[in-house]
């Protein structure tokens, strides 16, 4: 089976690719042609802005739910643990029902806004930031920071791991939609990275070759960000699983 | 940064009055921190789950307005037949996948468990399929397992003496095929967690197996696995129902085909909504998926506690 695993690993697709040698620019160019350009900027975009969003709204209420005493914190907990039973399979449809009511498809907001609430992060950092000691944040509270202060100068500095770990399981959780823009978009210039790829394979005239430079356009982005973060990465993995 | 460091003692009275005004005015502010996540949840997942289920009950019908309808798409879900088939397909394609991924990536673990060097970098090349997008590794293996005998599959069986095998294009093979491809994606996730399984194992138990006179086979049954066992329980449950909702890696090899041999409980909802217009339906359908995926997690959730309690 490790023979098997390797012999469609990036090496072996490089085989496949490099098959008609010297085309192979030929075949970027062409796929760039039919839109992957657009696409690769829109997914970049919404990467950007979405991943943003993403941590930024989760930091904060791992920040009320690891750091606070308040009524009702456990509820809150529950209900956003709750969302994990409401991926975009489940709720697609009536997601894009809703978002049509918003005047949200077909525009990058649409495309955002819906990736942004994602349970894991939540929990990851509420995690995290429970066993920052509570010594730090009395010391910072002694001279005089409030809330926000503390939050931006003592307990985000002191995430960073746990952030660096949400980022890269929140990038690839964003670079893997594919319902929800196949739901949502409408117009060329709004497609995505996996929507250009997958449409590159309905017409089919395009040769496999051009199908396969998209496709690997599509891989290299996650391949890089997993081999530069991969201590992170593993460390989410299996805190988030073996714990669970 | 060197200003703001010089500039704080100065500023710490008047911090100190403001600080102490924040604390008694306390209660609002963990819910200002939680504010935007619950937004970003009440209208992007709570709101069109409970929308689901109130569309479910009507005829939904763009530009004429929506059809009260009862429970008439229930009914028909359950006498639908192509429902019952991708239900079907849908229960042994996520049983299958999570078998047969939870077998692999515990055969890799125990092959690549070792911490040296060249092991490590070994197991990083075995987990690529993994963080790699879903789409990518569907479009590579649609090519790979092209079904004439030019695929690049195709021709290495040839070269043995096998095929060429219809993979994809055969109603008797394609789920088989998605299950392979599915397979060669998530069996490294199941291979990290087994590797940190593994590794959590008292070493002299292997070595006290191993004084008893017991060999490979017998340790392996007598020690690593009975230590495994929980957290393959909870892998395999999670595998479940995640397969439950199985639709990126069917649409893109095969939409569902040849001859329905492939869809799935959300392809299906999917064809409904853009193909048949019926929203209502597919609504419906969902409404049957989130339930089903709320009972089997309360099960487990239920199934261990009572576990933690016996413990």
């Amino acid at each position: 089976m490790v023979a098997t695993a390797f012999s469609a690993d990036p090496p072996k697709l490089g085989e496949v690719i490099l098959w008609p040698r010297g085309v192979s620019g030929g075949n970027l160019g062409t796929a760039w042609h039919f839109g992957l350009g657009q696409g690769l900027f829109n997914s970049l975009v919404i990467e950007a802005v979405g991943l943003t969003l993403q941590i930024g709204v989760s930091a904060f209420a791992a920040y009320a739910l690891a750091r606070k005493r308040f009524r009702g914190a456990g509820i809150v907990l529950l209900a956003i643990l709750a969302t994990m039973m409401m991926p975009e399979e489940v709720i697609g449809i009536p997601l894009y029902l809703v978002l049509g009511r918003m005047n949200l498809l077909d525009t990058y907001p649409g495309l955002i806004l819906p990736i942004v609430g994602w349970a894991l992060p939540v929990y990851v950092l509420t995690g995290f930031m429970k066993r920052i000691p509570l010594e730090l944040e009395e010391a910072a509270r002694i001279d005089g920071a409030g809330d926000l202060r503390i939050f931006f100068h003592v307990i985000l500095p002191l995430s960073l791991p746990a952030l660096g770990t949400c980022a890269v399981f929140g990038f690839l959780m964003i670079w893997d939609q594919y319902l929800l823009p196949l739901l949502i978009v409408q117009s060329p210039k709004m497609s995505t990275l996996t929507l250009i790829v997958t449409q590159l394979q309905a017409s089919q005239e395009q040769g496999e070759g051009v199908r396969l430079a998209a496709a690997l356009v599509l891989m290299v982005p996650s391949i890089l960000i997993y081999l530069g973060l991969q201590r992170l990465f593993e460390r989410g993995l299996l805190s988030g699983s073996v714990k669970g | 940064m060197a200003l703001a460091r010089t500039s704080a003692p100065v500023a710490l009275p008047a911090q100190r009055d403001r600080s102490g005004a924040r604390r008694r005015l306390a209660w609002p502010t963990p819910w200002l921190f939680l504010a935007p996540a619950l937004v970003f949840f009440a209208l992007f997942k709570f709101w069109p789950s409970i929308e689901g289920v109130y569309l479910s009950l009507f005829h939904v019908r763009p530009y004429l307005g929506d059809q009260w309808v009862g429970t008439a798409n229930f009914s028909r879900a359950l006498s639908d037949p192509v429902l019952r088939s991708a239900v079907g397909h849908t229960v042994l394609d996520a049983a299958g996948q999570v078998a047969g991924s939870m077998l692999v990536g515990f055969l890799l673990a125990l092959l690549l468990e070792a911490p040296a060097r060249h092991v490590r970098i070994l197991r990083t090349a075995v987990f690529l399929p993994a963080v790699t997008a879903m789409v990518a590794v569907a479009e590579l293996w649609g090519a790979l397992l092209f079904a004439g005998p030019y695929g690049a599959v195709n021709s290495l069986l040839g070269h043995l003496g096998v095929g060429p095998l219809p993979f994809l294009d055969s109603p008797d093979s394609a789920l088989w095929t998605v299950m392979l491809v599915q397979i060669w994606k998530n069996a490294p996730y199941d291979m990290v967690i087994f590797v940190a399984g593994l590794v959590g194992i008292d070493r002299q138990l292997y070595e006290a197996a191993s004084i008893d006179g017991a060999g490979a086979w017998q340790r392996l049954r007598a020690v690593t696995l009975p230590a495994l066992r929980p957290v393959t329980t909870i892998v395999l449950i999670l595998g479940l129902i995640r397969g439950l909702r199985v639709f990126t890696e069917i649409y893109v090899l095969t939409h569902g085909g040849p001859g329905g041999s492939t869809e799935s409980v959300v392809t299906y909802t999917y064809s409904t909504t853009v193909t048949d217009n019926d929203a209502g339906y597919a609504a419906a359908i969902s409404t049957l998926l989130l339930v089903a995926t709320i009972a089997l997690t309360g099960v487990t959730l239920w199934w261990r506690q009572r576990r933690e309690a016996d413990a």
